[in-house]
């Protein structure tokens, strides 16, 4: 039983008055890290492209955040606009990301985590060792907010309220993606490749495309959170962010349009709100992480599914 | 009558085993070629050496006189031929609408069409037809995985058929129907044959259901074929009686 089309217009709207009204009263490290959800989830949608509509592995998303961070940092710090770089990342990352595929035509599961890893550690190491380009381990600083059309991003509220706009038109770009053939197609990628294939859908290109499109929404999120941290260095970039994005996914509900901003939620705000705990707050996240995936593999939004419509 | 489907000395071995040794055979127009075998006689093997799921040894697949083999399966489907598989391959997650538009949407426009343009690919119409062709009316919106395993075997077929394909391979389709649906499952696929001109190439264990439904039907053993002709020819063969139907 799916959600009548009125009820969820009403939810959509309602989610987004609480966006808009969430940081208004908070300190500006609540609205930073209300930024970083938005930033995080705009990557988590390109994992769950990826992973959970079209069931090809990644662990290299954080490469295409890091891609996409340094682009933006390297051109805006010489005083290209941030437009810039998100054309120049968006494009280097579809690229790379596409290429990144060929593996997957080859390789799948646990082989092909492998040979996205080893992708990642290889960016991660040329963040880190090419310091004429990228400055290594001392990183970027200064790295500026954007003036768009003479409004000043500087402030988080501001800063925050560019990264819901960005976040809102990938949400839009997406859910149309989803809900189009190419959707259908990655879903028949994920459930039933040989099947798919019998039926004329170019599997091969279709694992290429859900490569490209998942990477350069990567890129897209990097773009964003160079200016919101304003200060990048490698180690943001390694394996740590990777993990971290496919959690996101898989407890926000792998293959759910709205798993990755659940999972984001989770991953960004839910440490925090734990903090009342002082030092246990890590302890009762891991707790709760190994609950949820023990016993609801398919994440909150699988769990929310399977208690609307108990299997029969 | 034109052969649609030619298959020339086509092998393929595994190894040391020959699951498929020298068979050429010919489908022409509109005809519904059984092909039946002991099992492990190499039938489904010989469907995926046609269909490009596995690259055969040695030999020549040509469909309207065209050289296939080797083509990739994708690529096939765009030729007009369909096919079903062994074991049921629907998309469990989709429902039986999504399943039915998807079996027909590489067809439609081009890539980028289908990026920008109509979610059901302008497909719908032609979904609802099949739908209620293969009575599954009532179905229409449930995911093709809460379906039963008939109703399932049905929504497997009609998928084959969404693109309008003018050859279609079925492998084993009668395997776990019963009896109701299994009516209902040759009923459709002589209507489609007789309205479309389809022709088709039948793998099935079913003897009742090969043997009412085929004009020709070819006999697999250990790779080679023993025997052809009409379905009461079939029947009274002796090598056919020795090496599958028995006494």
């Amino acid at each position: 039983m799916r959600m009548p089309r009125n009820a969820r217009a009403i939810a959509a709207a309602v989610a987004v008055a609480l966006l808009v009204a969430a940081p208004f009263g908070l300190k500006p490290y609540g609205i930073y890290l209300l930024s970083l959800w938005a930033v995080m989830t705009i990557a988590a949608i390109g994992l769950n492209l990826t992973l959970g509509y079209a069931g090809q592995i990644s662990l290299a998303q954080a490469a295409f955040v890091g891609i996409g961070a340094y682009t933006a940092a390297l051109l805006t710090t010489q005083g290209w606009p941030l437009w810039s770089a998100f054309l120049l990342a968006t494009g280097l990352c579809l690229v790379v990301g596409w290429l990144l595929g060929y593996p997957a035509l080859r390789v799948q599961h646990h082989y092909l985590a492998f040979v996205t890893l080893s992708f990642a550690t290889l960016v991660f190491l040329m963040l880190r060792n090419e310091e004429w380009l990228t400055k290594g381990v001392y990183g970027i600083s200064g790295i500026p907010r954007p003036t768009l059309l003479g409004w000043s991003t500087k402030a988080p509220l501001d800063f925050y309220f560019f990264c819901l706009g960005v976040l809102a038109l990938v949400s839009a770009a997406a859910w149309w993606l989803i809900r189009s053939p190419w959707g259908r197609a990655f879903t028949a990628l994920r459930e039933n490749p040989i099947r798919a294939d019998s039926l004329g859908v170019d599997t091969r290109r279709y694992t290429l495309m859900a490569f490209a499109i998942g990477s350069a929404l990567g890129g897209i999120a990097g773009v964003m959170y160079a200016p919101l941290v304003q200060f990048i260095e490698p180690t943001a970039f390694a394996l740590n962010l990777s993990l971290n994005l496919l959690l996101m996914v898989m407890v926000g509900g792998s293959g759910y349009f709205l798993g990755p901003f659940l999972g984001a939620a989770v991953s960004v705000l839910l440490p925090e709100w734990l903090r009342f705990s002082e030092g246990l707050y890590l302890i009762l996240y891991a707790m709760f992480v190994m609950i949820l995936m023990a016993f609801c593999p398919s994440g909150l939004l699988g769990l929310a599914e399977r208690l609307r419509k108990p299997s029969r | 009558m034109s052969a649609v489907l030619e298959v020339r000395d086509l092998a393929k071995a595994f190894g040391g085993i020959s699951a498929v040794d020298g068979v050429s055979f010919e489908v022409h127009e509109g005809e519904i070629l059984g092909l039946i075998g002991p099992n492990g006689s190499g039938k489904s093997t010989l469907f995926n050496c046609i269909l490009g799921q596995l690259a055969p040894s040695a030999g020549e697949v040509r469909i309207d006189g065209r050289a296939i083999t080797r083509m990739r399966p994708c690529d096939l489907n765009r030729l007009g031929i369909g096919r079903t598989f062994q074991l049921l391959q629907v998309f469990p997650q989709l429902s039986v609408r999504e399943n039915l538009v998807l079996a027909g949407q590489e067809h439609q426009g081009s890539m980028w069409s289908r990026l920008v343009g109509r979610r059901d690919a302008g497909l719908g119409a032609s979904a609802n037809r099949m739908i209620e062709f293969f009575r599954l009316t009532a179905l229409t919106e449930e995911k093709a995985g809460a379906l039963s395993y008939g109703q399932q075997k049905l929504l497997d077929v009609a998928m084959a058929f969404m693109a309008g394909p003018r050859l279609v391979l079925l492998d084993e389709p009668a395997g776990g129907v019963n009896p109701t649906m299994l009516a209902e499952l040759r009923e459709r696929l002589r209507e489609i044959n007789a309205a479309e001109r389809a022709t088709f190439v039948v793998i099935e264990h079913n003897m009742e259901f090969v043997m009412s439904l085929c004009t020709r039907i070819l006999v697999l053993a250990e790779g080679r074929i023993i025997a052809e002709g009409a379905p009461a020819e079939i029947r009274s063969n002796p090598d056919v009686i020795e090496a599958y139907l028995g006494g």
